[in-house]
C-alpha cells in the first residue's frame, strides 16, 4: 500500500481533478460559504454517524460519532477520491460553559487535492472520555493523541503507549488544559516544591528501560532496593490522578 | 567474568565486586604498529579502586565477553548536542542502535494554557518564545490566525513587510541550523560566518521593532510599527551579502569527504513514511514530497511570488542539508522581489475595534479615548469561531488553531508544532544506524525543544 501511495503523492498536484489554483484566501465570510466537498461524500456514505457539517472561516468541520471515528478516518484516508494522507493535528478544545461537552479535534489535509478538513467528536464531561485512536492509519498520531491525554485526559482506546509525554509521569495534579485546573496549578507552591525534592532521580528511567540489557542488575544494591520498593508501592503514579 | 578480572582482582586483593566486564578500557598506544599476530598493540587497562591501571605484559588479553550484551546509554537532557534539553535513551548493539526512546517535556510552560488568558494581542509575545529562532514568523502567523478569527485583511504594505519578515526569519533558523550541524559533525567555519550573517539580520529587526531576538512585531490588523527610514538599503546590502557568504559555507560542505561521509545515506525515510508520520518542512521535502504550505495552501500572496520549492531524493541527512540551503536561495529571490514591489501606505488597517488610536488623538478626542480605553481594558472580542491557519515555518507547517466563545481571550490556543511531529519519527530514522551518527540525524531534524516542549 504504501509504495502506492509514494508513487502518486509524486505526481504533480495541480493536475488533481476538481482542484482549483490555489490562492491566499480572501473575505472569508463568517458562516456559510463553499463546503469541502469531502463533507457531502461522508454524509452520503456514513449517514447517520454524520452528527453535523458546519463551514466557519471557510474551513468545514464534521462532527461525527465517536464509534465511527476509525471507519471515517480511514476511509477518508483511503478513498482515491478523498485521499487525506496526511494528518496534521489532533487536539481537544474544553469550553468555558461547563454544559458543553470536550471536543476532540483532528485535521486532516489532503496533498493530492489540496483540501483541508476538521473532524471532531463531542464527549459529554459526566461520561468516559474515550475516542478511538488513529495511530494504525497515521504513524504521525503517536505523540500527538499522547499529548491530547496528556493535557486533557482524552484516552485513545488501541493507542499502544497511552502515557504523559510533556508532563512526567508521576504528575498527579491532572491534566492542565482543563478548565478546572488552575492556572497556577493544582497544588500550592510549597506542595510542588516539596514533591520536587522529594522527586526520585532515578524514576527518571522508566521500568522498560532498565529491562534493555538488564541494566537494572548492575545497579547498585541500595539504588535497586529503592527502585524495588517504588514499584512495590506504587508510587510510579503512572495515570498522573 | 572473565580470567583477567579474576587475576587482577586476587592480586590486588580486593572484592570481585570492585571490577566489572564494563570497565575495561582499550586505549591505542601512541605510536601504531602490530604485534606479531598482526594484530595492533594496545595497551588495556582495568579500573582499579577508581582510577585506571595498565595490565602488567604477558597477561591474557582476553576481551570481555559483551557480545551478548546490550548497553542503555543516555544521551541528556543537558548534552551540547541534543539541541536543547531534549533526552535520548539508546539501547546498543555493540555502537549500533537498536531502539530509542525519547524522551520531552523538560521545558514544558504551558503557553497554550496561558493563551487561554491572555487578549490575542497579549499572546504575541509569547510566540517569540516557542520558537525562539524563528520569533518573527510566529508573531506572523499568530497574527494571520487571529486576523482570520477577526475576519479582516491587512493592508497590501502589511502584507508584503510580513513577507520579507517570514523570509528573513526563514533565513535565520536556517543559519543557525547549517551552523550548530556542521559543528556537531565537526565543522567549526561556516558556524561564525554563519551567524555572522545571523547577526546582520538581528541589527535589521533591532533597528526596525528594538528587539533582537524576542521581537513581537506584529499585530493584530497590522504591525507594532512600520520599517524606519533607510531600512530597506539595509536589508538589499543583505540582500547582495548573503547569498556569497552562503555559497563560501556550502562550496566548504557540499563536497567535502568528511560532510558527506557523515550525512549520506543517514537517517532515510521514504515519501509514504514520511507523509504518513506526519513530517513537515524539509524533513518532508528532503524525502521527495513537494509539499510546501506557501504553495499549497497559500497565504500572505504567497502565490503571486515567483519561487521553486526543493525536494529532495532519498530523504537522508545529506538531502535535508541541500533542501534547507536552497531554500535559503529562494528566500533571497522571494525578498528581492518583496523589496521591488513594497507598495506605500497604512501598514495597519484602519479598524477601530482592533488598531489603537493615535496617541494624541486619544488624549484630545472622546471618541478615540473610549476606543483606547476599550482595546486596552478588555481587548478586541472576535464573533464566534474558530480558525485554522497554517504557515510554512522553517521547520515545517506551523499552524495556530484558534477557538473563540465571543470573549477577548481565546477558548483554546493550540500550537501545531512542527519539530514536535518531526521529532516523534526519530526512533525510526536512528535505527540501526551508528551512535555518532544518532547525533548527525537528531540534527538534521532542526528541533527548538521550546516549540517542542512549549
Amino acid at each position: 500500500m504504501t509504495d502506492q501511495v509514494a508513487g502518486t503523492a509524486l505526481a504533480p498536484m495541480t493536475d488533481a481533478a476538481g482542484t482549483v489554483a490555489p490562492t491566499t484566501m480572501r473575505g472569508v465570510p463568517h458562516r456559510g460559504g463553499a463546503e469541502n466537498p469531502s463533507a457531502a461524500a461522508l454524509l452520503a456514505h456514513f449517514g447517520a454517524a454524520i452528527a453535523r457539517v458546519d463551514v466557519v472561516w471557510g474551513e468545514t468541520t464534521v462532527v461525527v460519532q465517536a464509534a465511527s471515528l476509525h471507519d471515517i478516518v480511514a476511509w477518508l484516508a483511503a478513498d482515491p477520491a478523498e485521499r487525506y494522507e496526511y494528518l496534521s493535528d489532533v487536539t481537544a478544545v474544553e469550553y468555558r460553559d461547563f454544559d458543553r461537552p470536550l471536543e476532540v479535534v483532528w485535521h486532516l489535509r489532503s496533498l493530492v487535492h489540496r483540501r483541508f478538513l476538521r473532524l471532531k467528536v463531542q464527549l459529554p464531561k459526566r461520561g468516559a472520555l474515550v475516542v478511538p485512536s488513529v495511530i494504525d492509519i497515521y504513524s504521525g498520531a503517536d505523540w500527538l493523541e499522547r499529548e491530547c491525554f496528556d493535557m486533557f485526559g482524552v484516552r485513545f482506546e488501541g493507542h499502544p503507549d497511552m502515557r504523559r509525554i510533556l508532563l512526567w509521569e508521576g504528575y498527579r495534579e491532572g491534566h492542565p488544559l482543563r478548565k478546572d485546573f488552575p492556572l497556577r496549578g493544582r497544588f500550592s507552591r510549597a506542595e510542588q516544591l516539596k514533591q520536587a525534592l522529594a522527586a526520585d532521580p532515578e524514576a527518571r528511567y522508566s521500568m522498560e528501560e532498565l529491562s534493555i540489557a538488564q541494566a537494572f542488575e548492575s545497579l547498585p544494591l541500595d539504588m535497586r532496593e529503592r527502585l524495588a520498593h517504588r514499584d512495590a508501592s506504587g508510587d510510579a503514579g503512572r495515570t498522573g490522578e | 567474568m572473565t580470567d583477567v578480572f579474576k587475576d587482577v582482582a586476587s592480586r590486588h586483593g580486593s572484592g570481585t565486586e570492585a571490577l566489572t566486564g564494563r570497565r575495561t578500557i582499550e586505549v591505542a598506544l601512541g605510536t601504531s604498529g602490530l604485534d606479531a599476530q598482526g594484530l595492533p598493540l594496545r595497551a588495556p587497562l582495568v579500573v582499579q579502586g577508581g582510577s585506571a591501571v595498565a595490565l602488567e605484559p604477558g597477561m591474557s588479553r582476553h576481551e570481555p565477553e559483551l557480545e551478548s550484551d546490550h548497553m542503555l546509554i543516555n544521551i541528556g537532557p543537558q548534552h551540547p548536542a541534543t539541541h536543547g534539553v531534549l533526552r535520548l535513551v539508546l539501547e546498543l548493539d555493540g555502537e549500533t542502535v537498536v531502539r530509542c526512546i525519547p524522551h520531552i517535556g523538560y521545558l514544558h510552560c504551558g503557553f497554550e494554557k496561558i493563551g487561554e488568558y491572555r487578549q490575542y494581542n497579549q499572546i504575541i509575545p509569547w510566540t517569540d518564545r516557542e520558537d525562539y529562532l524563528n520569533s518573527p514568523g510566529n508573531n506572523v502567523a499568530f497574527a494571520l490566525g487571529a486576523e482570520r478569527l477577526f475576519g479582516v485583511e491587512v493592508t497590501e504594505r502589511c502584507t508584503v513587510l510580513r513577507v520579507i519578515l517570514m523570509e528573513l526569519s526563514r533565513i535565520i533558523s536556517h543559519v543557525v541550523w547549517l551552523g550548530t550541524t556542521s559543528v556537531d559533525i565537526g565543522a567549526f567555519t561556516p558556524f561564525l560566518w554563519l551567524y555572522q550573517e545571523r547577526e546582520n539580520v538581528y541589527n535589521l529587526l533591532e533597528g526596525w521593532c528594538g528587539a533582537r531576538l524576542t521581537t513581537s512585531i506584529t499585530r493584530v490588523g497590522g504591525m507594532a510599527a512600520d520599517i524606519p527610514d533607510g531600512w530597506l538599503d539595509g536589508l538589499r546590502a543583505f540582500i547582495k551579502g548573503f547569498p556569497k557568504t552562503l555559497d563560501e559555507c556550502v562550496g566548504m560542505l557540499e563536497t567535502n569527504a568528511i560532510w558527506a561521509g557523515r550525512t549520506v545515506g543517514l537517517g532515510a525515510i521514504g515519501p509514504a513514511e514520511a507523509i504518513n508520520s506526519g513530517l513537515s518542512g524539509p524533513m518532508l521535502r528532503a524525502s521527495g514530497v513537494p509539499y510546501d504550505v506557501r504553495r499549497d495552501f497559500p497565504y500572505l500572496d504567497y502565490e503571486t511570488y515567483d519561487f521553486d520549492v526543493p525536494v529532495g531524493t532519498t530523504g537522508d541527512v545529506y538531502d535535508r542539508f541541500l533542501v534547507r540551503v536552497e531554500e535559503m536561495r529562494q528566500s533571497i529571490r522571494i525578498l528581492e522581489q518583496a523589496v521591488q514591489r513594497l507598495p506605500d501606505g497604512q501598514v495597519n488597517i484602519d479598524d477601530p475595534r482592533l488598531i489603537l488610536p493615535a496617541k494624541h488623538k486619544a488624549t484630545s478626542e472622546m471618541e478615540s479615548m473610549i476606543h483606547h480605553f476599550k482595546l486596552v481594558m478588555e481587548g478586541p472580542r472576535p464573533p464566534v469561531g474558530e480558525c485554522y491557519v497554517p504557515v510554512e515555518s522553517p521547520k515545517g507547517e506551523k499552524g495556530y488553531y484558534m477557538v473563540s466563545d465571543g470573549t477577548s481571550k481565546p477558548v483554546r490556543w493550540r500550537i501545531r508544532p512542527p519539530s514536535f511531529v518531526n521529532l516523534s519519527a526519530i526512533p525510526k530514522l536512528v535505527e540501526g544506524h551508528l551512535l555518532s551518527d544518532v547525533i548527525a540525524i537528531n540534527a538534521s531534524i532542526d528541533i527548538v525543544m521550546g516549540e517542542i516542549d512549549r
